[in-house]
């Protein structure tokens, strides 16, 4: 029970984090239906800013200020500057030009900064709260946990209560109507990447510091897990994407503590195939999905 | 083997034609270098040899640094005179931990670069896929970056020899080292989930009994989250805990467990217990390292005159580089090789830098003599106990020789220093 | 039809001679070039014609190889030799790449583009732990195959390289022009019916689902085939050689040289064999310091190919291969639409 109780608390912070970043793909997903495959290169470059902000003024929330502005300022160029110019019959080709863009920046990154992990240093303490004898929650778990919940709940507002969500859900699902009301449907698209890159600037920085280091390679498997969760919860649901963040983090703690590391990736696979399987379009997928 | 003939190229109006095109320009271009004596890669001023280490990709971080510091030994060698007169020409080639990369670039090494011999090939799953090639070409392998069993095969691959000590030597003499240091300890050991942490553990197993470790558990290096087994550690009651680990998981188990408030005592191997490369990964948690109990098998210690030559080699000829584990490893790697082809003599050949290396009479810079021998394919057989103390990490007087997997403690014997590093045989 | 066997014989023949000129590293570079190609031709047509994103044919490739080396293998034990033993292992890749490519094309059937990209790349991932639980695969290190040794007959002037060449190029040709067969043909028409609008496709009769397993089938087939080409090559197949970085050369092969064309995928697998290889070559040749020549080597390759796939997607959709020829073509007739650009194919 012990064993348990710890393991699903961790899996449960690094479920967190998956599930802002796997936030990100549902928000670029709703605003311009693309699969940003770069988004994590694009958040290891605001990361990269961020601490040698961090570095300079001593102050982690100037870094985290610059990774937020990193990111919005990538996610603006890149759309206007190559994403506007990719043809936008399907979603295809948008998706291969993301994959050239990661080949660029991790070699640019690469060929800049070498191949060594920078170290990195949490804000908050790493040491859990024991309680009852077992060790839970980290403060800086805490820290992840608030700041994941706010962006949420931000996000939530923002699409749900504001005009300017209103009109980037129009012009994502109906970009000719929108036009047509008025809506400037391009600046629309800028919008969700600006925010969408913010967001994974966001999680890759809280990732950083549990891992190994900061390298270009630092958010690949962030990626890919944080995808699995973007497809099992369903590309357009913000709501999957955080219950589906928190599944996988918590499946993949576990099997790792219970059964060996080996296991997850095949454990992940498993049920995103089993999801998919039954629900072809996510657990939390619009009912009917549009084809094309 | 190679076709010579030249032929004018095919003005193809077919793609395919164009792509062969292509080769055949480089193909002819490549005929017009000079041709040399019987030995491939020896000229009569120099001697090229070649390697594949990653130097990109996730891999890169920990051992990009090596080929760096065997290059930089290479260019202090040659600067003062060579090898009988003759520069050594070292070709690294960047295979990114790939072994599909490792394939062809080795195949451009052999058969394009014409090299000697294959020095220093890093990594278990990139080397052994080019173990049958190098073997069925007969190309000398030799010392070979990683510790696993599979290179001391002297029947199957005559021709190929490992370098770092094995795995099993290493978990054996760390095993055995918690027997002699500690009273009634939990053994646990935290391991790779490869080759590597496997054969580590055969080792701890082979000095401690089958049933001496209480608890393993695994890591894959695709995951760097390690808190599901620390805790798992922690909450059997693990107090001696081996680490079957790279440098980097060596980093994230000692943070992860200070997380935890877990301090157990910490055993690395020699591939991961690298002081100043933790320090690096650790940032402000290095404290942490103070105890860190390591194994090695060269001279990586402040006190040695060997750490002084290459601290001066690597000012002047790496660019004053980071100077970690891996520097002493590169530059320990050079000079073997240097010896081994000095001792071979005036014209060597590829049969007879092998049988120099499996008669035994090579001696290296290690912290004994090395053991290489017809029947035996590593030469690193004996390790020592290093202890970081005081932010610094030197070796205390515990030494191990590891025969058929049986620890015995045995005394440091130390290579001494001669000819400012330049071998002279 | 008869065009195609036309030119596919002339071209495996022109190869086959070819292999005489060249020394053994260029016979092995233009092996694991016809061994990409197998693959790649699948992967184009795959994605060019019936728009499906696969990222996992990396996985499917390494199935082919598998099923050489776990065919081969025992056989070679039991004393098969020659083209017996390499039949018996292509038999292997067939049976394993197209069982895997069977359920992962039943599950295609049901997904849309990103969900499929997802699945593919989930399973890339996942295949080093397949290898490491599964012991039969042989863990990290994988499975060496038999040594296929040039026949006695012509040992006297064919080295093994250009032997081995001499194989990947025959299975590259009986491996692509099936594919060049099916999609200048009835199957080819239905694949980008179903690309174009699904719901057009169903009212004309063509059963969507039924295109798209069948598409991923003879894709996967083709992936098999190349996987089994390498292993012949190298004698080995390991989990670490078909990783996610290779996965998405394959794509790049297969974008840089035009999506769902067939010379399109022989100019892409050339790049990506040639291409690192040239550039290594030139950096190492470079007058730099050694420090900046292991900073660009590798990275530089990546960043070329990572310019070349967003440049041809935004400027060539049809790919190098299309650029050039829709030059020719534009010249003859200029409203024609080549049957190289699937994407202006589907526009209308």
């Amino acid at each position: 029970m012990e064993t348990f109780v710890f393991l699903f608390a961790t899996g449960v912070s690094r479920g967190l984090v998956i599930a802002l970043f796997a936030l990100s793909l549902v928000i670029i997903w709703r605003a311009a239906r693309i699969i940003n495959f770069a988004q994590a290169a694009m958040a290891i470059v605001a990361v990269f800013v961020a601490f040698t902000v961090v570095g300079l003024t001593g102050s982690y929330w100037a870094g985290l200020i610059a990774a937020l502005a990193t990111g919005a300022l990538l996610g603006a160029i890149i759309e206007r500057g190559l994403i506007r110019r990719v043809p936008h019959v399907t979603p295809l080709p948008g998706m291969i030009v993301a994959i050239g863009l990661v080949m660029v920046l991790q070699a640019g990154l690469g060929i800049l900064f070498g191949p060594e992990h920078r170290p990195v240093q949490a804000p908050f303490s790493e040491s859990p709260f024991v309680v009852a004898g077992i060790p839970v929650l980290s403060p800086y778990d805490l820290f992840v946990l608030v700041v994941a919940l706010a962006v949420l709940v931000g996000l939530g507002l923002l699409f749900n209560r504001s005009t300017l969500g209103l009109q980037l859900r129009a012009s994502a699902v109906a970009p000719e109507v929108s036009r047509l009301l008025g809506v400037r449907v391009p600046r629309m698209v800028t919008i969700g990447w600006m925010l969408s890159a913010s967001v994974a600037a966001l999680a890759a920085l809280l990732l950083v510091p549990t891992e190994l280091g900061l390298s270009a390679h630092s958010a690949d498997i962030l990626f890919v897990q944080a995808f699995t969760v973007a497809v099992l919860g369903g590309l357009d649901s913000p709501i999957g994407a955080l219950l589906g963040g928190l599944i996988v983090g918590v499946l993949i703690t576990m099997v790792t503590g219970y059964l060996g590391a080996g296991y997850a990736p095949l454990a992940v696979l498993a049920l995103l195939t089993a999801v998919l399987l039954i629900r072809p379009g996510g657990i939390f997928a619009l009912k009917e999905a549009r084809t094309a | 083997m190679g076709n010579t003939q030249k032929a004018a190229a095919p003005r193809g109006r077919r793609v395919t034609a164009l792509t062969a095109a292509v080769l055949l320009g480089s193909a002819t271009a490549a005929c017009g270098a000079a041709e040399t004596e019987n030995t491939p890669g020896v000229t009569d001023d120099t001697v090229t040899i070649g390697t594949h280490h990653p130097l990109t990709g996730p891999a890169a971080g920990g051992f990009a640094s090596i080929s760096a510091a065997t290059s930089a030994y290479f260019e202090y060698i040659n600067d003062n005179g060579g090898i009988h007169g003759r520069d050594i020409e070292y070709i690294v080639r960047d295979d990114a931990y790939s072994p599909s990369n490792t394939q062809s670039v080795v195949r451009e090494l052999v058969q394009q670069e014409d090299i000697f011999a294959l020095v220093n090939g890093l990594g278990t799953p990139t080397h052994s896929s080019v173990l049958e090639y190098l073997d069925q070409n007969d190309v000398p392998d030799l010392f070979v970056s990683s510790g696993s069993l599979v290179w001391n095969q002297p029947d199957e691959f005559p021709n190929t020899f490992g370098y770092n000590a094995d795995y099993v030597t290493e978990g054996a003499a760390l095993g055995q080292y918690i027997l002699d240091s500690e009273d009634d300890p939990t053994i646990c050991l935290l391991g790779q989930d490869d080759d590597f942490g496997e054969s580590m553990l055969e080792g701890v197993e082979g000095a401690v009994g089958d049933d001496g470790v209480a608890e393993v558990q695994w890591y894959s290096t695709a995951n760097e989250d390690v808190t599901a087994q620390i805790g798992a550690m922690q909450s059997a009651g693990c107090d001696a805990n081996i680490l079957a680990t790279i440098n980097g998981f060596t980093a994230l188990a000692l943070g992860t467990a200070a997380q935890l408030q877990y301090e157990p005592n910490w055993y690395a191997s020699s591939s991961g217990g690298d002081y100043p490369t933790l320090v690096d990964h650790l940032g402000d948690a290095a404290p942490l390292l103070e105890g860190l109990i390591s194994v090695n098998y060269l001279q990586n210690t402040p006190e040695s005159d060997w750490y002084e030559l290459f601290e001066d080699v690597n000012e002047e000829y790496n660019g004053g580089a980071a100077f970690t584990g891996n520097t002493t490893y590169g530059m320990s790697v050079a000079y073997v090789f240097a010896e081994t082809l000095a001792r071979t003599g005036e014209e060597p050949t590829r049969e007879a830098i092998v049988e120099t290396l499996a008669s035994g009479e090579v001696v290296g810079n290690g912290i004994v003599p090395l053991t290489y021998a017809e029947d035996d394919h590593f030469g690193n057989r004996t390790v020592q106990i290093a202890v970081v103390e005081d932010e610094v990490q030197d070796f205390i007087d515990y030494a191990y020789q590891v025969t058929d997997g049986e620890p015995e403690a045995v005394e440091p014997d130390p290579v001494p220093l001669e000819n400012e590093g330049i071998p002279s045989h | 039809m008869k065009n195609i066997f036309l030119r596919a014989a002339l071209i495996t023949v022109l190869l086959l001679a070819l292999t005489f000129l060249f020394d053994s590293f260029r016979n092995y570079q233009l092996a694991v070039i016809a061994a990409t190609f197998c693959t790649v031709a699948g992967l184009s047509l795959l994605i060019g014609l019936t728009g499906q994103l696969s990222l996992g044919h990396a996985v499917l490739m390494a199935s082919g190889g598998y099923g050489y080396a776990l065919s081969a293998g025992p056989a070679a034990d039991a004393g098969v030799d020659g083209s017996a033993l390499v039949l018996i292992g292509i038999l292997g890749a067939i049976m394993l790449s197209g069982a895997v490519g069977t359920l992962l094309g039943l599950a295609s059937a049901r997904l849309r583009g990103p969900y499929l990209a997802g699945l593919t790349l989930a399973l890339v991932i996942a295949l080093p732990a397949f290898a490491s639980q599964l012991r039969i695969l042989g863990g990290e290190q994988g499975l060496s195959a038999p040594y296929v040794a040039v026949p006695e007959l012509l040992q006297s002037f064919i080295a093994p390289e250009q032997w081995h060449a001499w194989i990947a190029v025959l299975i590259a040709a009986l491996t692509v022009t099936p594919l060049a067969v099916m999609r200048a043909g009835r199957a080819g028409l239905r694949m980008r019916a179903v690309h174009g609008d699904e719901t057009a496709a169903r009212l004309s009769g063509v059963v969507p689902g039924r295109v798209k397993v069948g598409a991923f089938i003879a894709s996967s087939l083709a992936a098999g085939m190349g996987g089994a080409a390498l292993c012949i090559i190298t004698q080995s197949v390991t989990p670490g050689g078909y990783d996610l970085a290779f996965s998405l050369l394959l794509l790049v092969a297969a974008v840089v040289g035009g999506l769902g064309s067939i010379s399109g995928a022989a100019v892409g697998s050339a790049l990506i064999v040639l291409l690192p290889w040239l550039i290594d070559t030139a950096i190492s040749a470079a007058d730099i310091s050694s420090a900046l020549q292991h900073r660009l080597s590798g990275n530089l390759t990546l960043l070329i190919f990572g310019i070349l796939v967003i440049v041809v997607t935004i400027m060539w959709p049809g790919g190098l291969a299309g650029a050039v020829q829709s030059r020719f073509v534009r010249r003859r007739r200029r409203r024609t639409r080549t049957a190289d650009k699937p994407e202006h194919a589907t526009t209308s």
